[in-house]
């Protein structure tokens, strides 16, 4: 693995945060996506939605002001904005289901170049895994982001042809934001759309199971050093 | 007017019988109905199939039951990462588990309360969620049938009831609840507080009486958070 240094799970989010537009209804899975809320950029308004029955969803509760009937899918205390309602968790899959939220943010352990995705479980894990709101929200996504790291902990891509842990969804992720490079899925592969800050698209590249497009000189990801 | 109205939890779930199929609303440790699930323990039923999101938070929640190993089937979309009693018996092989995308769970439940034999969907196709499901292709795209799940028993918590068992729910404790109401044959209620006939808005009852049999009334236990 390149000792290069590669971007903080904070500068990640940073940078899936420009994936936003004014007014969208956007849903924030667990890992780096987790993150996105507090980077949303200045001057955008838009509406978190939780799968356990909110639009609207604010940020944490301040300690000694916890309502724990208001909680977020990851059981933290938070906050509704003005504009905010409450439904049901089936209404609020109707939503992620159906094709009604404008992007969806989940983390990954593997994106395949045919758009397939893994998140829900490795291979051979103990334990019963636990599938989530993962399937429905993935695969009625109008635009999937998966924000990861580019490689696991032991140097292995997460970036590949095929993927070989249990699906999550088939040919739904839009993008990748990952720790060295923004990727968009296309009908034909990977185009590289961004490098991390330091590095070239060959060394990412090097990272990398699939093979990466690039067209012309690929810009830096405009993060904040 | 027909008395919905229970006097003690114990009470409420004292008939449910050992082998029942049990609903249990909650998520993130809002909206469980915890007193009732804690009166299921006391009973003792055993051998119980349940249809729950998740597996319990320690002994909080659905914990009880597994740690004392009431149960023995589960219909679940994400047991936990504090579901502790339900991963010791899953893994010594004491408990089934069926693992169901969380959406498709909730339109299984409707789907049964609705009168729907079952529905396709694109969730699930290609992932092992559609292990030992039919197929099928729309307009290109693979698609999973999914038939529907019921229940002996609902045990869900609300806000509020009236007399008559219209309820009202707060927040994101609503989650499930509303779900599970209306998928079985004696949905029971676990309620802060029961208030008379037209004390409800009409407009804001999130279940209508005709779905609840049992209410009761408890100052429920708040689950500690641990996020």
């Amino acid at each position: 693995m390149s000792s290069k240094p590669r971007l903080t799970r904070e500068q990640v989010a940073a940078r899936a945060a420009l994936e936003l537009k004014d007014g969208d209804c956007v849903n924030l899975g667990w890992g780096i996506p987790n993150l996105v809320s507090a980077y949303v950029p200045a001057g955008i308004n838009v509406f978190f939605h939780s799968e356990n029955g909110i639009l609207g969803m604010g940020p944490r509760a301040k300690p000694g002001e916890e309502d724990y009937d208001l909680v977020d899918a990851m059981k933290v205390p938070v906050t509704v904005v003005p504009g905010a309602s409450y439904f049901d968790q089936g209404m609020a899959h109707l939503m992620t289901r159906g094709r009604h939220l404008d992007v969806s943010m989940l983390g990954g352990l593997q994106v395949a170049e045919n758009g397939d995705f893994a998140n829900w479980k490795v291979p051979d894990s103990k334990g019963s895994g636990g599938i989530g709101g993962a399937m429905d929200i993935a695969t009625g996504a109008r635009r999937l982001v998966v924000c990861m790291e580019h490689n696991t902990k032991d140097g292995k891509p997460k970036v590949v042809r095929r993927c070989t842990y249990p699906l999550t969804a088939l040919a739904c992720v839009s993008r990748v934001v990952t720790d060295l490079a923004v990727l968009d899925v296309m009908p034909e592969g990977f185009v590289l759309a961004e490098v991390a800050p330091g590095w070239t698209p060959e060394e990412v590249q090097e990272q990398t199971e699939a093979r990466l497009i690039a067209r012309g000189k690929v810009p830096e990801m405009p993060v904040a050093r | 007017m027909r008395n919905k109205i229970y006097a003690t939890v114990d009470a409420a779930v004292a008939d449910i019988p050992s082998g029942a199929r049990i609903l249990f609303g909650g998520f993130g440790g809002a909206g469980f109905p915890n007193n009732l699930i804690q009166a299921l323990d006391r009973q003792g039923a055993a051998n119980l199939t349940a249809v729950t999101n998740n597996c319990g938070s320690g002994d909080l929640e659905l914990g009880i039951l597994f740690k004392h190993e009431r149960i023995a089937n589960v219909i679940a979309s994400f047991p936990g990462p504090h579901s502790h009693h339900f991963q010791a018996l899953y893994a010594a092989g004491k408990v089934k588990l069926e693992l169901v995308p969380q959406g498709i769970l909730c339109e299984r439940l409707r789907a049964a309360g609705a009168g729907i034999f079952g529905f396709y969907s694109a969730v699930g196709a290609g992932t092992e969620a559609a292990n030992g499901h039919e197929e099928r292709v729309f307009d290109g795209r693979r698609t999973v049938f999914y038939g529907p799940i019921s229940g002996d028993y609902a045990l869900i918590k609300a806000w509020k009831a009236d007399e008559l068992g219209n309820l009202v729910y707060r927040k994101t404790a609503r989650n499930f609840n509303p779900i599970m109401a209306v998928a079985a044959e004696t949905t029971i209620a676990e309620v802060d507080e029961i208030v008379p006939v037209g004390a409800l808005d009409p407009e804001l009852i999130g279940t209508p009486a005709v779905f609840v049999r049992r209410v009761v009334q408890v100052k429920g236990i708040r689950n500690v958070v641990k996020a």
